[in-house]
Parts: C-alpha cells; sequence; structure tokens
C-alpha cells in the first residue's frame, strides 16, 4: 500500500482525510487506484495532476515506480512560463 | 490608388522603389526591398526596434513615411558589418552575451553605433540615456550597456 | 524514466560552464535571423483580424456580405468556419474566435484576407457585427462579489462550494497543521491585503505566422512560438486535419516568456488560407498583443502570519484571489503551492480561488502565479522582522526550508538551495553597503518548480566528423549554444564542431513547449542521452574493426579506445576517423533518444534590492540590485546571468510601472508602450548576479532550470525596500509614483 497525500480541496471526496492508502506499483496504477477508491477524485484526476514522487514532479509517465516507502503527493496539474 | 516613385541612397546604393503614400519606411524597407533586419516591435515609435539612420540622424522608420526617403541616405542594420568583418559592436554584442532573443538586436545596435559616432566616450548614464528608446526585454540591459561601453573603448583605442 | 543518478557534482567538465559565442549569434547582429514576420510566400495575403469594441456582449449576427464584395479580399472568415472544437479546447477556440459572446475588449470575431494590409483593414470596417452590450466586470473582488455580472453559468467546477459567484470557476486548498494553534503561540499576528496589478509578458516580437494549405489539406505554418509541436497538434485539432499533414516551423523567437505557449493568430490564418486557397500572413500589431494576447493574472491576496519575537514562524495563511481573464485557468494553484514554499511550517495553509472576468485570457508568465504570491508573503514576512527589530535575513534563514523540510505544498524537500541563497546574501558587500538620503533595502525569497516533459533530440555524425544536433524547442535564449556544449562535453570534441538546429514538427516526435525552465534540463538530458547512444555505436564499429568485445572499447577524449586486458593494444581512433569510413563498417552513425523527462528539480533565490524615492514626485529609482540563485550547474553562465538580469527586471517593471488599467467601460486604456512603460535602460543600474551551483541529481550534469525563478523575488524585494525608504509599507502594485506620493503624504498628515 502506498500513502498518498491529498491536497485540501480535494479531501471532499476523500471522506475529509488528506492522506489516503491504495495498492499501486507506478503512477498508472496509483491514478487508477484512486479513481476506483474516491469517485469523487475522478472530475479532478481527468482535468490533470501533477504528482510528486519523493520529492520529485511527474505528470503523465504511468511507469514511474512507485514503492510502498515512496513519500507520494497530488498536486494541481503544473505548468510553466 | 497611384503610387509614389522614390530613389534614395540606401546603405551606400542608389535605391529606387514605389510606395503608396501612407507606407511607412519601416513598411517599405521590409515589404518591398526585402530588408527585414529592423523589426516592428509597436509601430509608434516607443520600441526603438526599427531604427535605422537616416542622413546620419537616428530615427524610428516606423514613424517616416517611405516616401520621405526621397534624396536621403538611409543606413540599416545589413549594412553595419563590413562584409566578413563585423563592426566592433556587432562583436561586443556577441562576447557580452548581450542578446537573448535578439529582436531588440538591429535596433539597439543602430542605435549604439550612432551614439559612438557622436560621442565616443559616453558615460554609463549617457548610455543608458541615449539607449531610453530602445526597448529590450529579455535582457535587463546589463550586458547591453557592458558591450556598448565596451566597444566604445576598443573603438577609441583603435582610433 | 530511469533518471541518471551519477553523481553530478564529482564530474569536471571541459565545454560545460564556460562561455562560447552562440551559433545564431551572428545572424542576430547583422539582421539576417528570421523572426515570425519576417517570412514571406509568393502569392501571400494579408490577415487582419476584426476585435470587439466591447468588454462583453452577445453576436447576435454578423454580416460580411460587403467586406466579401470588396475590391482585393479574398476570404472572410467567422467562428461559423470552425467546427466545434474537440473535448477540452472549447476555450482555445472561442479566445481565438468568439462564438456566442465577445468576453473582452479585444476579443477577436471576424478575420479577413486581402491582397493588402489596407484592404484587409478597410473590409474589417465593413464587416456588420450586431451587438448586445451586457454588463461587465475586470476586478477579481468585483467578479467573486454576488450579483456580480456573470461571464458563463454553470462552468464552476466541483471545488466551489455553493453560494460563490458564478465566476469562481474553481477552488484549491494546500497546507498542513492547526492555523488557528498556531497563531495562538505567536507575539504578534500580521493580517494584510495585497493587491498586484495584470502585467503582460512584453515580449518585443508581436505575435506573426504565415500560413498555406493546398487543396489536399496539406499545411504548412511558419510561426513565432514557444511550441510548434503545441501550435500543431492544438491547429490540426481546431481545423479538424491530421496532425501529420500540418507541417509547423518555428521561427527565430522574439522573446516569449510564457506568452507564446499557446494560439492565437495562428487557426484563424490556416483557415483564411483554406478558404482562399492563398498563403495568408497574420502579424499583430502592439495594441492587439496587449488587448488579445495573454497577460498574466491579477491579483487579490489577504496574508495572516504568526511570528514569535525571536522570529519563529508560528503559522501562516493565506487566501489568493486570481483573475485570469474570460476563461478559466489563472495560476492561482501554483500561487497556493509556491506562496509558502521557501519556509519550514508546522501551520500552513493557502487557498486559492480561480476567478474570471472581461479581460483577455491569461497566459502563461514566468513562473507563472508565484511571484504575486510572493509579493504578499515576502512583504508580510519583512513587515513582522521590521516589527520586532529582527534582521530580515536571520528571520528567513530561521524558518528556511531545507533538506527534509515537509513543504508547504506537500513533498518533502530533497537537496535544496534556499538556505546557501540566504547565506551568499548576507556575505554579499550590498548587504551591509551604505545607504544614501531616501534609499532604502529590501530583500525577498522566490521559489519556483521548474519541469521536465516530451522531448526528442537527435543527434547525426557527418562523414568529416561534425555533430549536428536536432532538436525540437525554440530556443529563445541562446539554448541552441547550451545543447551544443552538452553534446560537445559528451563526445569529447570542440563546440565549434557541433551545430545544433531547431526542427520542425516533420522532423521529430512530440515536443512540449519551451516552458517552465524545461529546456536547459529536459533538451539537455536527451541531447546528453543521444550523445551517448552515437558514442556505443562508434564503439562498437570500432570493436569490429579491432576485433574485440565491444565492453572492450571505451570512449575518451573524443575518441576510441582499447580498455582493460586490450589497453594499448590500438591506437585510439577519433570520431573524425571512425565517421569518415562509417559506409564501410555499417552505414552512417547517429543517436537519438526520446523520453518525457520528468523529476525536474526546484529552484531558489534571494534578491536584494536597494531604491531611492523622491519625496516629492514618490518616484523610485533603482539603485543597486543583487540577484542570487542556486541554478544547478550553470552549463552557459552568461546565459544563466542574462535569465537572472532579465527575470528581475521584468519583475522591477511589475513592481513599480507595469499595469493593464482598464476604464468603467471595461475597454483597455494603456494598450502602448508608452503606457504600458516597461523598464528602460535609463531606469536600471547594473543587476548583479550571484550563480550558486547546488547540482540537480535528476540530471547527468546536475542541470536545474533557470529561467522562471529570477522573476519571483523582485515585486517583494523592491516594495520592502521603498518601505524601507519611505517608512510606508506599499501594499498594492504597481508603485507608481502617484500611488508611493498618496502614502508618503497620507503618513505625513496622520
Ligand atoms: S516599431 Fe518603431 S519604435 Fe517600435
Ligand atoms: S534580447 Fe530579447 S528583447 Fe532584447
Amino acid at each position: 500500500m502506498v500513502k498518498v497525500r491529498i491536497w485540501g480541496s480535494l479531501t471532499a471526496a476523500t471522506d475529509g482525510r488528506s492522506e489516503v492508502e491504495v495498492d499501486a506499483t507506478n503512477l498508472r496504477e496509483l491514478l487508477d487506484s484512486l479513481a476506483q477508491a474516491y469517485p469523487g477524485l475522478q472530475p479532478q484526476l481527468k482535468r490533470g495532476v501533477t504528482v510528486a514522487i519523493d520529492g520529485l514532479l511527474y505528470n503523465d509517465d504511468w511507469f514511474t515506480p512507485i514503492s510502498d516507502d515512496s513519500e507520494v503527493v497530488l498536486l494541481s496539474r503544473l505548468q510553466g512560463g | 490608388m497611384s503610387q509614389i516613385h522614390v530613389t534614395t541612397r540606401l546603405n551606400g546604393d542608389e535605391t529606387e522603389f514605389l510606395c503608396d503614400a501612407q507606407e511607412t519606411l519601416l513598411d517599405v524597407l521590409r515589404n518591398r526591398l526585402g530588408l527585414t533586419g529592423a523589426k516592428e516591435g509597436c509601430g509608434t515609435g516607443d520600441c526603438g526596434a526599427c531604427s535605422v539612420t537616416v542622413d546620419g540622424r537616428l530615427v524610428c522608420s516606423c514613424l517616416m513615411l517611405g516616401a520621405e526617403a526621397v534624396g536621403r541616405e538611409i543606413e540599416t542594420v545589413e549594412n553595419m558589418a563590413d562584409g566578413e568583418t563585423l563592426h566592433p559592436l556587432q562583436r561586443k554584442f556577441l562576447e557580452h552575451a548581450a542578446l537573448q532573443c535578439g529582436i531588440c538586436t538591429p535596433g539597439i545596435l543602430v542605435a549604439a553605433k550612432s551614439l559612438l559616432e557622436q560621442n565616443p566616450s559616453p558615460t554609463e548614464e549617457e548610455a543608458r540615456y541615449w539607449l531610453a528608446g530602445n526597448l529590450c526585454r529579455c535582457t535587463g540591459y546589463d550586458k547591453i550597456i557592458r558591450a556598448v561601453m565596451d566597444a566604445a573603448e576598443e573603438m577609441r583605442r583603435a582610433s | 524514466m530511469a533518471l541518471d543518478k551519477n553523481a553530478p557534482e564529482t564530474r569536471s567538465f571541459k565545454v560545460v560552464g564556460s562561455r562560447p559565442l552562440r551559433p545564431d549569434g551572428i545572424d542576430k547582429v547583422t539582421g539576417r535571423a528570421r523572426f515570425g514576420a519576417d517570412m514571406s510566400a509568393p502569392g501571400m495575403l494579408i490577415g487582419h483580424i476584426l476585435r470587439s469594441p466591447h468588454a462583453h456582449a452577445r453576436i447576435r449576427a454578423i454580416d460580411t456580405s460587403k467586406a466579401e464584395a470588396l475590391a482585393g479580399v479574398k476570404a472572410v472568415v467567422t467562428r461559423a468556419d470552425f467546427a466545434a472544437a474537440p473535448e477540452g479546447m472549447e476555450d482555445v477556440l472561442d479566445n481565438c474566435m468568439a462564438g456566442e459572446k465577445a468576453l473582452y475588449d479585444g476579443h477577436a470575431v471576424a478575420a479577413i484576407a486581402a491582397t493588402s494590409a489596407a484592404i484587409a483593414r478597410q473590409a474589417a470596417k465593413l464587416i456588420e457585427v450586431d451587438y448586445e452590450v451586457l454588463p461587465h466586470v475586470t476586478d477579481v473582488d468585483a467578479a467573486m462579489a454576488p450579483g456580480a455580472p456573470a461571464l458563463h453559468d454553470g462552468r464552476s467546477d466541483e471545488t466551489v462550494p455553493d453560494g460563490y459567484s458564478a465566476n469562481v470557476m474553481s477552488r484549491v486548498e494546500y497546507g498542513h497543521g492547526d492555523i488557528e494553534a498556531g497563531l495562538a503561540k505567536a507575539d504578534r499576528v500580521l493580517e494584510r491585503s495585497y493587491k498586484t496589478a495584470a502585467t503582460h509578458q512584453g515580449y518585443i516580437e508581436p505575435h506573426a505566422c504565415l500560413a498555406t494549405m493546398g487543396p489536399d489539406g496539406q499545411a504548412d505554418l511558419w510561426c513565432c512560438t514557444q511550441g510548434h509541436y503545441m501550435v500543431r497538434n492544438t491547429c490540426a485539432a481546431l481545423l479538424g486535419m491530421d496532425q501529420g499533414q500540418l507541417r509547423v516551423t518555428a521561427s527565430e523567437i522574439g522573446g516569449g516568456f510564457g506568452g507564446k505557449t499557446t494560439v492565437f493568430i495562428e487557426p484563424v490564418a490556416l483557415a483564411l488560407a483554406r478558404k482562399a486557397g492563398r498563403p495568408v500572413k497574420i502579424v499583430m500589431d502592439r495594441t492587439e498583443v496587449l488587448r488579445a494576447t495573454g497577460p498574466t493574472a491579477s491579483s487579490s491576496i489577504d496574508v495572516r502570519i504568526g511570528m514569535t519575537k525571536d522570529g519563529r514562524i508560528t503559522a501562516a495563511d493565506a487566501e489568493l484571489r486570481y483573475q485570469g481573464g474570460a476563461y478559466p485557468g489563472s495560476p492561482v494553484g501554483m500561487g497556493s503551492m509556491s506562496a509558502f514554499a521557501p519556509y519550514d511550517l508546522e501551520n500552513v495553509r493557502t487557498i486559492g480561488y480561480d476567478v474570471v472576468t472581461n479581460r483577455p485570457k491569461q497566459a502563461a508568465y514566468r513562473a507563472p502565479g508565484a511571484p504575486m504570491a510572493a509579493f504578499a508573503v515576502e512583504s508580510a514576512i519583512d513587515e513582522l522582522a521590521k516589527g520586532f527589530g529582527l534582521d530580515p535575513l536571520d528571520v528567513r534563514l530561521k524558518n528556511a526550508a531545507r533538506e527534509g523540510t515537509r513543504s508547504s505544498y506537500g513533498p518533502t524537500f530533497p537537496a535544496i538551495g534556499l538556505e546557501a541563497t540566504l547565506r551568499a546574501a548576507k556575505d554579499h558587500p550590498h548587504w551591509s553597503a551604505p545607504l544614501g538620503p531616501n534609499q532604502g533595502r529590501g530583500v525577498a525569497c522566490g521559489f519556483w518548480f521548474n519541469f521536465g516533459g516530451d522531448t526528442c533530440v537527435t543527434l547525426n555524425v557527418t562523414p568529416d566528423g561534425t555533430v549536428t544536433v536536432t532538436e525540437g524547442n525554440p530556443d529563445i535564449g541562446g539554448s541552441r549554444a547550451s545543447m551544443s556544449m552538452m553534446a560537445a562535453e559528451e563526445l569529447g570534441i570542440p563546440y565549434e564542431k557541433v551545430r545544433t538546429v531547431i526542427a520542425d514538427t516533420g522532423a521529430l516526435g512530440q515536443n512540449e513547449v519551451t516552458d517552465g525552465s524545461r529546456v536547459t534540463f529536459a533538451v539537455g538530458l536527451a541531447t546528453i542521452e543521444a550523445a551517448r547512444a552515437a558514442k556505443r555505436e562508434m564503439c562498437a564499429r570500432v570493436a569490429k574493426i579491432w576485433g574485440i568485445d565491444e565492453e572492450a572499447v571505451i570512449w575518451e577524449d573524443g575518441a576510441a579506445k582499447p580498455a582493460g586486458p586490450n589497453a594499448g593494444d590500438y591506437p585510439p581512433m577519433t570520431l573524425a576517423e571512425i565517421a569518415a569510413i562509417a559506409s564501410n563498417t555499417g552505414g552512417p552513425i547517429a543517436g537519438h533518444h526520446e523520453v518525457n523527462a520528468e523529476g525536474a528539480g526546484v529552484s531558489f533565490a534571494t534578491h536584494i534590492a536597494d531604491t531611492e524615492v523622491d519625496p516629492d514626485t514618490g518616484a523610485t529609482r533603482i539603485v543597486r540590485y543583487t540577484v542570487i540563485q542556486d541554478a544547478g550547474k550553470a552549463v552557459h553562465p552568461a546565459y544563466v546571468e542574462g535569465q537572472f538580469q532579465g527575470g528581475a527586471v521584468q519583475g522591477i517593471g511589475w513592481a513599480l510601472n507595469e499595469e493593464y488599467i482598464y476604464g468603467a467601460d471595461g475597454i483597455l486604456q494603456n494598450p502602448g508602450f508608452l503606457d504600458y512603460r516597461i523598464p528602460v535602460a535609463s531606469d536600471l543600474p547594473m543587476i548583479d548576479t550571484v550563480i550558486l551551483e547546488i547540482p540537480n541529481p535528476g540530471h547527468p550534469y546536475g542541470v536545474r532550470g533557470v529561467g522562471e525563478t529570477s522573476i519571483v523575488p523582485p515585486l517583494a524585494a523592491v516594495a520592502n525596500s521603498v518601505s524601507a525608504a519611505t517608512g510606508v509599507r506599499m501594499t498594492d502594485l504597481p508603485m507608481s509614483p502617484p500611488k508611493v506620493l498618496a502614502a508618503v503624504q497620507g503618513q505625513q498628515e496622520g
């Protein structure tokens, strides 16, 4: 199980919890498991998120590995200038 | 609408063109004569990207009509280098990395050349005020001013 | 992807870190470089766009018949000429060409292609648009008020609680801990509201493009953009074309700063070219650039910070309201994440609201969303520090985020450079230099994320042993030089032997736009990997020649050498020697690398500003300015300095002069460089820079992005400096002379 930290406004979709646990070994599984376990997150996941894994930022790469002790944080989709 | 026939000296060569009465010199240079070195950043005399010299005076070519070029001497950035040999300002701009995107560079080079012709040893403040009509959004002007001062020094030593 | 984790700091570099001349330099100082507006085509028509004179109006009907009848007019398009946009692209299309409503002053409503610019402009006057003028709103707080005129109905997403104005599109919240409990531990709680005006990226080159489309549906587009692959994909979607049928070539680009990461005129030019059957060129004028392309958001921010009298922050709370123009998408999410990112906080919260108003759709601007948030937070921290008589750098050091700090937006920081920039600031002679009368000194920190993204690089070895690097990201400030340097470094050949070109969309796979300071990081990474692939290939060829194992050949100093038991058995073969016989050993030699280069590192900066305020006029002059930033490994230090200086000066303009001014009628009052005043040479001193090189573990050479962080601290650094000079706290940007004068006089009277 991977612990995922969720930003404040999304906790409405996770019964108020700012940290949830899901099964995942990579980014794709993480996003799938979140969408399944918390359907309320789906609109935001569809709009796009950035995921911080051990302090580094990932947008899309499905096969980015995640281990059970990875620090995983969901963030709004980031955009540069 | 009948066009105006203009004969002028452009970068040392006698040049003829036809233009509409309301066409700016910048439009003529860029669209009729294929000299796209002068840029249009504003079209209102506020950015200096279109700088050229007319009879040795620095002007915004967006503020002058093509028809007014009759009998004048026009110099553009395309004529700054002497064949293969860059003008010291051009060289110093490269050495000092005084350009990022480079859109302001032609105008600033023309303006700086005109400065050094009038005042071969400008102070930093004089250079900054002379170039105040040339906007650069990329560099913060630091390296541009350094390049101009360095070129001025080299040109003084050479002369 | 698996990033190369080899400890970057142990490397010594030969080319990287030097300052060679850029490959496009000569073209740019001689006027030969071709920018967006510098291209033409035989039979070319000139396109012109008719724009809404109203801030908000329903478009009842558009009659183009008179314009079409004008001699010389070859095509007129309106929204009716575009099919419905694919999902997710509706706003992009609507922004390029208004549908049911014109949503801001300057919104495109129709476009003409004619044989001359004069005829096109004349035709625009003949187009009759039947507008029903609607009430409008341009201020963010007014747009959030109950009963404000609504731009869109029912578009707020599920994050917006009931009871908000229909103009609130979304809400985000970040943070951890317990704000109220934290504030209770403070010796002082400061509550302040701050405002920043919308500012424009202000690139000197207006948007320009040249479109051609044949009857077979194949199209070519030349344009100035930060991402021609993005332009291809977007235009293909909006015009119903296959991406492969549209080839986009990026011109030299005359500045972007985020503002050229989307499309405005490109789909319109293609639609006109399709209809007219001839090439169409569109060049915006400066007024159009200011009225209709993307400035950044304006903001209204409330901050509450609690601090103990020894300078420890006990809790930090902010509400950020950003208007991003007529469509959802203001950078308030990134503002909310970055606001408190420089600090190690037990209790922190940011709440952000994305609000729409009748203004042009905002576009990204250098570290989107972060400068405004940093202005508010860094001003508040400065005020608290001064109130307790503490040194503002010491207070920041006391609270600085470090490796292992849980950031305000969630993730735990790896090794970061904030503390190093603060210490360097303290040690810098600027910090202790004496000040003159009416002068003040301010300091502020800034944070930015940096990105990676989709990237392709192909590296070809020519028969004479030179190397061409082909990449897909427009070079906005010297990146071709940086790529050539990294390829030369990796291959062990001189910089002069490498030439980097920017390919059109036909030559490479997908490339993310040049943004988020990603190019030196991501394209650099792909360039290094492409060079490594070419080296492997060359070693394999040489192994065959020598008849030894591939593993027994290594690459060193630009040549293949026998290693291990074979060491010294054969003379090394240089790249040129291998290239010369490539046909005999298997054909041309190339390396390529395609990757989604994620995992970019964050970056921090500290800026010191000295200002002098004229007490009689309120005019502020920058007397001295120093930028200190962690750049990771600086590939070409001169261009790194240039990024620092340019960002700082854009921030200075934002702090002192620049603003979008709307009249009560919702019309932009200052759409020109005369009244939208960006800094000029005489406004400024030299901008000192200090490059700190704390290597990014996610890049083989330790490179971080450097382009954006530099615009984050200046707003607050300058404001803190003005407040030190005048004794009044300025909370409303820009600090234009009348505002400063009024504040100074108000204080004297009070
Ligand atoms: S284009 Fe002539 S001054 Fe700007
Ligand atoms: S270098 Fe880009 S505007 Fe000056």
